[in-house]
Parts: structure tokens; C-alpha cells; sequence
């Protein structure tokens, strides 16, 4: 059974970027038990493989929602994947970010990684703050929606703008050693490429976060999402199990060292 | 319960097993090797063959005797039967999965030593699957690449096995001393033909198989292997490892717990995908592909990754060592690096502390 997909028929397909879209996935017959925040399915496209993809969204009537990034020749067919296309599901795997005890919620995304993050943004807190950052503004996830959250302080910045930009140029490291904090009751939710997450870890600490409320997300080569076949290890971890959200003070040592 | 066997008496073991409808696999000679293969008789086993074993370096030797189990550990292991190198996962028409029939057969093992019969409940405890029958072969000449005694694994075969062989030849003749391990074993030897064992059967045996831990041709040096590991992550000594390690994968193919696979996908001309795993190795430069290139891309972080994991964090994903000192590494290793001559020079340049 660990190897076994089940069966989920694409029911919509919403194109977010110019390379990536959102894929709403409806069981066939049995579903698979619910995803909390963070966790990952893996999911097949029909004979050309299966790749981890975190959920994007949980609407809570079964469905699936993952936002996927066209990234190579397995993300790319599931990127592709038209409406009525059975595509093969298993999960949930992994860590969920830790929502437990949460007062102040900052959200620090960039590019895809977003997608991770978009289902913590409608969860409650006492304030909601997120900063995210992308390449170009063409690569910007989910930006109506974003400023449609009424309860979401949204801080958006592109490395390169264009004549129709009239936000924030910059890393995200820049807004985020600026934004309001009530720095003592912040918890940190972290996911993008690895240098962004130790650098705005790095701004955080800084600014008094507790390194014990920042959380990454980490991603490396997984093949199976339940320990076997041995892809995802970083150091010590089993990051289909321990991670993919992992408790900043574990992960900066492992983030630190070359090409572990 | 124990027993003496004869020739005779192993004969009609491996018959008695195979009657039972299992699959007895064992050690064989085949291309100038001690492979493992599936035993009609005990005619089968490399009888008066032994083995020169050496960093990079295999040869089978004519023994002066007629052992059967007279060989350390060669280039095969019990792994190519409990993880098969290639397993059919899954296949899909488009619409519908299914599960691959699992057709491994009810295996008994002949022949299997200390150091491997660790390496089984290592390998089961992260792949699982039925548990094979286990007929040990206790280790009283251990070869020149063997260092289970300093893993904690062996000579002595520890719990695990059904029967334990302990070979032994001299004026007395050449004698089996067949002790069971569990009761299916008991059972087992209730079936054959051969003599009760005296006193003085046991003591000897038990002294040929603690004499082979005083005659290990390696060993590990004596600190904390996880500690050490761990302290050692930007040593420059992997730069000195990777100066002569290919990157070929021959340690993570030979080694009898290294369990890493890739998935692979194949369609036909009809429309039909099969998914099948296949034996990995952390040396192959897209074990750590990310989109974007690999992570481990230097021969120094691969080998780091595999050693560390092998010694250290294994222990932090399964709460054991990895290792269990069979040598085979050292031995199929092309340039001959030797995991604990490695494991000597990190510790010669660390302090631990607690200790």
C-alpha cells in the first residue's frame, strides 16, 4: 500500500504565473485522510513520475490543492495536467508548520514558496503579517488574492520591477528588518531558497524573535515520503519525515554546511 | 538443543528445507567468487574453498580442508534477496493504480555469519518484509578485512537465527555443531540425522568462535562513531578521501544494510506505466538532484554523506549503527579505501569531548 497512488481527477485548473498553476484534485472514489499546513502529498502524472508537492490549500470538502511550479519533467506534466486528468495521490506526509499557541503570525515566502504558506494565512491570529518576495512581478503567486485578505498585512517585493510596478524593489530581507513586530510574540513561518530563509532567520533573531518560533521549510530529493528510499537526508534527518517543516535552530547548522 | 551433524547431516538439512517448500539459498563458487545462490544439495557449497581478501583486492584460494563455510564475506550479501537490486512497485493504466504482485519466495538462509545476520534485522528494520529462516554459520576464521568484533556484531551470531552451524574439522572428522535458536529451529533439527552433542562439542565450539575475535584483521578505533562523525562534517580529510575515491558506488552496492532506491518509470506502446525501484547509491551525482543542479556535487560530500550516515546518523534515524564490519567496502573498493583506516585518521585529529 505505501506505493500505491490513489486516484484523484483533476477538477480545476487556475493558471497563476506565466510557470506555474493551481490544481484543484477530486478523489475518484476513496480519499486520502486530511493535510494540515505544510504537509506534502506525492503526487504521479502517469508515466512520467512523482514528485513531492506541498498542499497550497485545504478546503476541507476532500478535495486536493497544490500549487505547482513547471520546474522539470514530472512538475511539468503535473503543471500541464487539463481538467478531467487522473493524477495519482499519496500523503499526507511530512511535518506541519506548528500552529499551537500562535498570537502574532509572520509569513515570509519567496516564489513558489508561497504555496506552502497560503493555507496558514486565513488561520486566526491576533495580527497576520506576510512578506513575500519574487523574481519579477510576472512571478508574483496568488497577488488579488493576497490583497483580498482583508485580516493579512501583505508586504510584497520584486528583485526586478517593470513599468507597471509600483511596489517595493528589493529582497525580502529589506522589509523585514522594518516591518511593526511585537517581536517577543511573533512566530515565523519561513519558505523559499535556502539563503533567502537563513538571511531573514538571520534579520529575525536579530530583531528578537525567539529562535525556538522560526520554522523552515526545507526540501531536497524525495522519491518515496516514508523513509525508504533514502533521497531526502540532511544530516541527521529524514526530511519526508522530520521535515519538511523543521524548527530553525536544527535546521541552521545543517543549512550552514556546504553541500550536505 | 544441539546437534552434530556430518556431511550428511547438512545434506539433509538443505533437503528437509527445501521439502518444507522454501527456497534455500547459500554460498556458492561461481566465477571466481563465493557468490550466494539457490542450493539443491549440500554438494552445492564451495566445500575446500576459502578466500585472500585485501583493500580493492578478492581472490579464491583451495583451502587445505574441506570447510564449507571457510570464506569471509564475498561481493554479494543477503540483501540482493530480502531488497531485491529491481522490485516492481506499481503500475497504472492512466486511471487506475495497482499494487505489483509480491512474489518473493519463503527463503531459508545457509550459511549466513554474524556480521550479516546483524545486517538483516538492519536492513528489515527500514525495508521490513517477512523474516527469513536463518541457518547461521559462526565465524571462527575471520578474514583480513573483518571487524564486526569492534561493530558489536559478531563473530558470535547473535539472536536472530533459527540454527547456528559452527564448523569444525580435526581428527574428530568434519562435524557440524548445529545449535537452535528458536523453536522452529528445534523442530527443524528434530528432523536430522545426527548425534546429540557431548560437553565437549559445545566448549570447543565456543572456543573456535571466541578465538576468531582476538584474530580480526581491522577494527574501528574506540570513541563515539556518531560523535566523531558529527564533529567531522567540515573536515578537511574528505578532501583527502575524495583525492581517491571514484564515486563509483561499489561500497553502497556490496554493502549488506545500505538500502537507498530511485524510482523509475517505464511506459509500453499501449499506454501502460510501470513504476519500479531500484538499488541507489548516494555516490551517483543526481541522488541529490533538486531542480537546479545536485546538491552533493563534490566526491567529498558524497563520501562524507555516505560514511556519516553509515556510522553516525544512522543511528539518529534507526537507533543503530549502519555498520557492521563485514569489510566488504574496503575489499570491492576500486582505490581500496578503507572505512575504518578513515575512520582512524578523523579520530587521530578529534577531540570528543566526554569521554
Amino acid at each position: 500500500m505505501t506505493w500505491l497512488p490513489t486516484p484523484y481527477r483533476v477538477v480545476t485548473r487556475t493558471v497563476e504565473t506565466h510557470d506555474s498553476a493551481t490544481l484543484v484534485l477530486r478523489p475518484v472514489a476513496e480519499s486520502l485522510p486530511t493535510f494540515r499546513p505544510g504537509q506534502f502529498a506525492m503526487l504521479y502524472a502517469h508515466g512520467v513520475g512523482e514528485v513531492p508537492i506541498s498542499v497550497s490549500g485545504i478546503p476541507g470538502d476532500g478535495t486536493l490543492v497544490h500549487t505547482i511550479r513547471a520546474v522539470g519533467a514530472v512538475s511539468r506534466a503535473l503543471h500541464d495536467a487539463a481538467q478531467g486528468t487522473v493524477l495519482g495521490a499519496r500523503g499526507p506526509f511530512g511535518t506541519a508548520w506548528r500552529l499551537d499557541d500562535v498570537e502574532d503570525l509572520l509569513v515570509v515566502a519567496g516564489g513558489i514558496g508561497l504555496a506552502p504558506l497560503r493555507p496558514v494565512l486565513t488561520h486566526p491570529a491576533r495580527r497576520t503579517v506576510l512578506v513575500a518576495g519574487a523574481r519579477t512581478p510576472q512571478d508574483l503567486l496568488y497577488e488579488k488574492e493576497i490583497v483580498s485578505l482583508s485580516d493579512v498585512e501583505a508586504v510584497l517585493t520584486v528583485d526586478r520591477g517593470d513599468h507597471d510596478w509600483h511596489g517595493r524593489i528589493g529582497f525580502v530581507t529589506e522589509p523585514l528588518a522594518s516591518v511593526p513586530l511585537d517581536p517577543a510574540c511573533t512566530t515565523a513561518l519561513l519558505c523559499g531558497p535556502e539563503p533567502m530563509m537563513r538571511f531573514c532567520a538571520r534579520t529575525l533573531l536579530g530583531r528578537g524573535v525567539p529562535a525556538g518560533r522560526i520554522q523552515v521549510s526545507l526540501e531536497r530529493n524525495m522519491q518515496c515520503g516514508v523513509g525508504l528510499c533514502g533521497h531526502c537526508q540532511l544530516g541527521p534527518m529524514l526530511l519526508c519525515r522530520e521535515g519538511p517543516v523543521v524548527p530553525y535552530p536544527v535546521a541552521e547548522p545543517l543549512l550552514l554546511a556546504k553541500e550536505l | 538443543m544441539n546437534l552434530v551433524l556430518d556431511l550428511d547431516g547438512l545434506d539433509a538439512l538443505i533437503r528437509v528445507l527445501r521439502d518444507d517448500g522454501r527456497v534455500v539459498v547459500g554460498p556458492v563458487l561461481r566465477d571466481n567468487a563465493i557468490t550466494l545462490a539457490e542450493l539443491d544439495s549440500a554438494a552445492d557449497l564451495p566445500g575446500g574453498w576459502g578466500v585472500e581478501i585485501g583493500a580493492g583486492h578478492y581472490r579464491v584460494r583451495k583451502r587445505d580442508d574441506a570447510a564449507v563455510f571457510g570464506h569471509s564475506a564475498g561481493p554479494q550479501s543477503w540483501k540482493r534477496f530480502l531488497h531485491p537490486p529491481r522490485r516492481v512497485l506499481m503500475s497504472s493504466d492512466g486511471n487506475e493504480f495497482r499494487t505489483a504482485q509480491d512474489t518473493a519466495p519463503d527463503y531459508a538462509f545457509l550459511g549466513v555469519r554474524a556480521c550479516d545476520l546483524a545486517a538483516i534485522a538492519k536492513l528489515r528494520q527500514v525495508v521490513g518484509g517477512p523474516a527469513p529462516f536463518v541457518i547461521a554459520a559462526q565465524c571462527t576464521e575471520p578474514g583480513e578485512l573483518c571487524f564486526c568484533a569492534s561493530m558489536g556484531c559478531g563473530p558470535a551470531a547473535g539472536p536472530g537465527y533459527d540454527v547456528a552451524l559452527t564448523e569444525r574439522i580435526d581428527s574428530g572428522g568434519h562435524r557440524f555443531l548445529a545449535a537452535a535458536g528458536t523453536v522452529e529451529g528445534t523442530r527443524l533439527l528434530d528432523r536430522l540425522p545426527g548425534r546429540a552433542a557431548t560437553q565437549e562439542d559445545i566448549t570447543l565450539a565456543a572456543q573456535d568462535v571466541d578465538a576468531a575475535a582476538q584474530r580480526m584483521g581491522r577494527a574501528m578505533p574506540e570513541v563515539d562513531l556518531r560523535d566523531l562523525l558529527a564533529a567531522n562534517r567540515d573536515s578537511a580529510h574528505w578532501e583527502a578521501v575524495a583525492e581517491r575515491c571514484l564515486t563509483c558506488g561499489n561500497c553502497t552496492m556490496v554493502c549488506p544494510t545500505c538500502f537507498c532506491v530511485s524510482v523509475e518509470d517505464t511506459t509500453d506502446l499501449d499506454g501502460n506505466a510501470e513504476r519500479s525501484q531500484r538499488w541507489a547509491s548516494c555516490f551517483e551525482i543526481d541522488f541529490s538532484y533538486l531542480h537546479g543542479g545536485a546538491v552533493r556535487t563534490s566526491g567529498a560530500a558524497r563520501y562524507r554523506q555516505w560514511m556519516t550516515h553509515k556510522l553516525g546518523t544512522w543511528r539518529d534515524q534507526f537507533g543503530t549503527s549502519g555498520c557492521v564490519g563485514c569489510g566488504r567496502c574496503i575489499a570491492w573498493c576500486p582505490a581500496g579505501i578503507d572505512i575504518t583506516e578513515e575512520a582512524a585518521a578523523l579520530a587521530e585529529t578529534t577531540q570528543l569531548g566526554g569521554e
